[in-house]
């Protein structure tokens, strides 16, 4: 019994332990990696990456995804930009980021739940829609000068950058919800079964919609701060982000089958990845390089969550051989 | 115990046979002889090694220690393949066919005959399905999708399979789960003729009715070690039953009789065209109401629909005496009406969360209110339950999945009781699951009703209906053909409204 909460433990925390060894390792390569500023680089580089990887999370542990968040984020991004040179308003220009990245999901709900499409070919519609409005829009120019704009992007609080204090906040919340609320446990359900789910009286296309609903607004926060740390409106800008999030997720543990995943682990793969590029970079790795170590990473780490998966399922077996031998 | 044995020819040997898991002895000590030509049942709670054992038959596992014999040969069974070169061949409990492929396809999976170019020889192929169609009655097209064929038919399609393989020994896990009686009696018909050829079959079962009906031979299993074989006729199912559990089951069926409350559930003409018709029925508290009919009776569908899982064209449900709209499944548990589905697999089991996600699930507004979560209270609800229900879970957070069969379900049950239902409606609520966990599920039914609480029970197993109803509706093709009250019980009154053969019931008095 020791053993089997040991093995337990080990289990729940490896991903932390992962996280630390590769701490040790990054800071052990390169005497630059432990500097504050260095550490705070990559908080802040992660934030964006973050977010959408949270909107990843709550989306694949109910059994679904979204390829358009990267488009939806530029394309939000771009309005407020041009909502805030025209109006000077900053709490306009968030809200109609946050209105746009929520109005896109509502779409990608409407064909995903309504409509029965597939979460990978709905939201891969959506990731062209998107990204030709957002290019249409400005007629594929940048927009500049952003003035004050860029401090929720570059501001700092005390020590703390604004967007890194804004992503605590918002981890709070996506943790609250995955632990405390019904909502939270319904995913796990839908994710792991959405007819059982259903038989026993959860609205799984109510669900759909709210998290498609928070995935945007979690996009239209991200592209505000992408816009406001790049200084400038980029249509073009965060391309293939949807798999910066979904390499977090994944190498974080969430398991793409659905109702697995914990946003601990999200937060931890995010920052396995962060501190990979990092070193990466400080060791000055060729950047193509990088680009194939990143994608075995994906490959490996789910490929490493399916063997888990697949030993622990035989020891279910005899588990439960067991049990009826114990009667 | 093998007496008598040594003088006929054997076909299959087991000698010895053990196999270990880590931490876990799941064979020791397996001797049995299969005849030629006879059907040997292999009987024994789940759980007990009979799947482990066809395993280390058809070569899936390697036993640690013992022998095989075929024809009194030793032989090594490395794998699958193997298994079938020595004609041993396997009829799954879940049936491994790709329904997407037409019939020929799937009978020839994994041997498509070739022609000169190392191209599918389609025309024999054809020819040879087309024949073995015929051989065997069945009127469908070679190249028709398997999908579209009713189980029983599926299943002979294996059986057939098995045969034009050259089995020598067929292995059959559960065969009769998922068929209707009448498509029982086919089965029958064709391990009569497999005996007849000289084929010896291996029969699982939890049906003991079933065993009795077939088997030559019973071999009893426990605990991972065979506890007896004897002929058939040398036993009967009390003494099965009690060698299988380890001691004695004085009462298969724990039936109380509780006077009858008022009616407090009643359906009135539900109606889904080309699935369902007209029915109308009512159950009292206290009330354990049978369905019984063949599989495709629409018994099933017609619950559904009541649950509102499904869609229903016309139809009220009145509960205590008030109309009722139910249209979701949460618009039923609401109303103090749950529904246990008949697959647990599909529509039960959450299989990657854990025993305490899955028994709470249908209660989350008991655990999360005002804005947070309530755990302690979850926890503690959970556990009270599972001790009155006698769950055997290793911890709350282990996963369902990996639960045996009979406790998955009674965590499913645990599901629905914290609901605090008023009616409940179970389908097939004793599925394959073993007898201990039967008896248990059986005992928990006597005292839900105690409570002055409604059973519905949707049930294949005529006995089972009859131990534990205090009525019985029996439906045939979508209509209700009659009502039976316990005194008048019996399975030839049952399958005569079942096949449609007597309509004598047809008005049940209010």
């Amino acid at each position: 019994m020791k053993n089997d909460k040991l093995s337990y433990y080990l289990q729940k925390f490896s991903i932390l332990i992962v996280l630390a060894a590769m701490f040790l390792v990054c800071s052990c390569l390169s005497p630059y990696f432990l500097k504050t500023n260095n550490l705070m680089n990559i908080a802040r580089q992660l934030c964006v990456g973050i977010l959408i990887a949270y909107g990843e999370m709550i989306l694949i542990v109910s059994g679904f995804l979204d390829l358009s968040v990267g488009s939806v984020l530029a394309l939000s991004g771009v309005l407020a930009v041009s909502a805030y040179k025209a109006t000077g308003s900053m709490a306009l220009a968030l809200l109609a980021a946050l209105a746009v990245g929520v109005a896109c999901n509502l779409f990608n709900a409407l064909f995903v739940g309504n409509f029965g499409v597939p979460a990978f070919i709905a939201t891969l519609g959506m990731q062209q829609v998107a990204r030709g409005i957002a290019l249409y829009y400005t007629g594929g120019a940048n927009i500049l000068q952003l003035g004050k704009f860029v401090n929720i992007g570059q501001g700092m609080v005390g020590i703390l950058p604004l967007p890194v204090l804004i992503l605590i906040g918002v981890t709070v919340v996506i943790w609250y919800m995955f632990n405390h609320t019904s909502y939270g446990r319904n995913l796990y359900a839908i994710g792991g079964n959405r007819k059982a789910a259903e038989a026993s009286g959860i609205n799984s296309i109510r669900s759909i919609y709210i998290s498609y609903a928070i995935n945007g607004l979690l996009a239209g926060l991200a592209g505000v701060i992408f816009m406001a740390r790049n200084n400038a409106g980029l249509p073009n800008g965060a391309i293939g982000y949807e798999m910066t999030g979904l390499t977090a997720v994944i190498v974080g543990g969430t398991s793409f089958t659905g109702g697995v995943g914990t946003v601990m682990g999200t937060v931890c793969g995010a920052f396995i990845i962060g501190f990979l590029e990092n070193i990466m970079n400080l060791l000055g790795v060729n950047s193509y390089v990088q680009s194939v170590i990143q994608g075995l990473i994906i490959v490996l780490a789910v490929a490493f969550d399916i063997r888990s998966k697949s030993k622990k399922s035989s020891k279910v077996i005899m588990a439960a051989d067991d049990n009826a031998g114990k009667k | 115990m093998n007496r008598g044995i040594a003088m006929e020819e054997i076909k299959l040997r087991v000698s010895g046979i053990e196999k270990s898991f880590p931490g876990v002895k799941a064979l020791s000590n397996i001797n049995f002889a299969v005849r030629k030509g006879t059907v040997h049942a292999l009987c024994g709670e789940n759980g007990a090694g009979k799947s482990t054992l066809m395993k280390v038959l058809t070569g899936l596992y390697k036993a640690d220690k013992g022998q095989i014999f075929i024809d009194e040969k030793p032989v090594e069974i490395k794998n699958p393949i193997q298994a079938r070169e020595y004609g041993i061949s396997m009829i799954a409990q879940e049936l491994n066919y790709v329904s997407e492929l037409s019939i020929e396809e799937n009978l020839f999976m994994g041997r498509l005959p070739l022609g000169k170019f190392g191209n599918v020889d389609w025309k024999t192929v054809r020819r040879e399905a087309k024949k073995f169609l015929e051989e065997e009655h069945l009127d469908y097209d070679p190249a028709q999708k398997l999908k579209t064929l009713t189980v029983s038919d599926i299943q002979m399609l294996e059986i057939i399979k098995a045969v034009t393989n050259n089995a020598q020994v067929v292995l059959m896990d559960e065969p009769t789960s998922s068929i209707s009686q009448a498509e029982v009696k086919i089965l029958f018909h064709k391990i009569e003729e497999l005996k007849a050829k000289g084929v010896s079959i291996i029969y699982i079962s939890h049906k003991m009715e079933e065993v009795f009906q077939i088997a030559d031979d019973i071999t009893v299993i426990r605990d991972g070690e065979v506890i007896s074989t004897d002929r058939a006729e040398d036993l009967d199912i009390q003494t099965v039953i009690a060698r299988m559990v380890g001691r004695t089951m004085d009462n298969v069926y724990p039936k109380e009789q509780v006077a009858l409350g008022e009616k407090n559930f009643e359906v009135e003409n539900f109606n889904e065209k080309g699935i369902f018709g007209d029915i109308s029925f009512y159950a009292r508290k206290s009330e354990i109401v049978g369905f019984a009919g063949l599989v495709g009776a629409g018994r099933t569908e017609v619950m559904r629909a009541i649950y509102g899982l499904d869609h229903k064209d016309s139809g009220t449900v009145r509960i205590d005496g008030k109309e009722v709209r139910i249209s979701s499944p949460s618009d039923a548990i609401k109303k103090k009406l749950i529904m246990l589905s008949e697959d647990r697999k599909e529509y039960g089991i959450v299989p990657v969360r854990s025993v305490m996600e899955n028994a709470s699930l249908a209660s989350l507004k008991r655990y999360f209110y005002g804005g947070r979560s309530h755990k302690g209270k979850e926890r503690r609800e959970v556990q009270e339950i599972f001790g009155k229900m006698n769950v055997k879970t290793p911890s709350l957070e282990t996963l369902i999945s990996s639960l045996s069969g009979g406790n998955a379900q009674k965590v499913l049950l645990a599901r629905w009781m914290l609901c605090e239902p008023e009616i409940m409606i179970l389908d097939e609520p004793t599925r394959g699951i073993d007898v201990g966990a039967k008896f248990e599920i059986y005992k928990l039914m006597t005292d839900i009703v105690k409570e002055g609480k409604t059973i519905v029970m949707v049930s294949s197993e005529l006995p089972e209906l009859i131990g534990m109803c205090d009525r019985i509706y029996v439906m045939c093709q979508g209509r209700i053909t009659g009502c039976l009250e316990r005194k008048d019980f019996s399975q030839e009154a049952i399958m005569m409204l079942a096949t449609g053969l007597s309509k004598t019931h047809k008005k049940e008095d209010a």
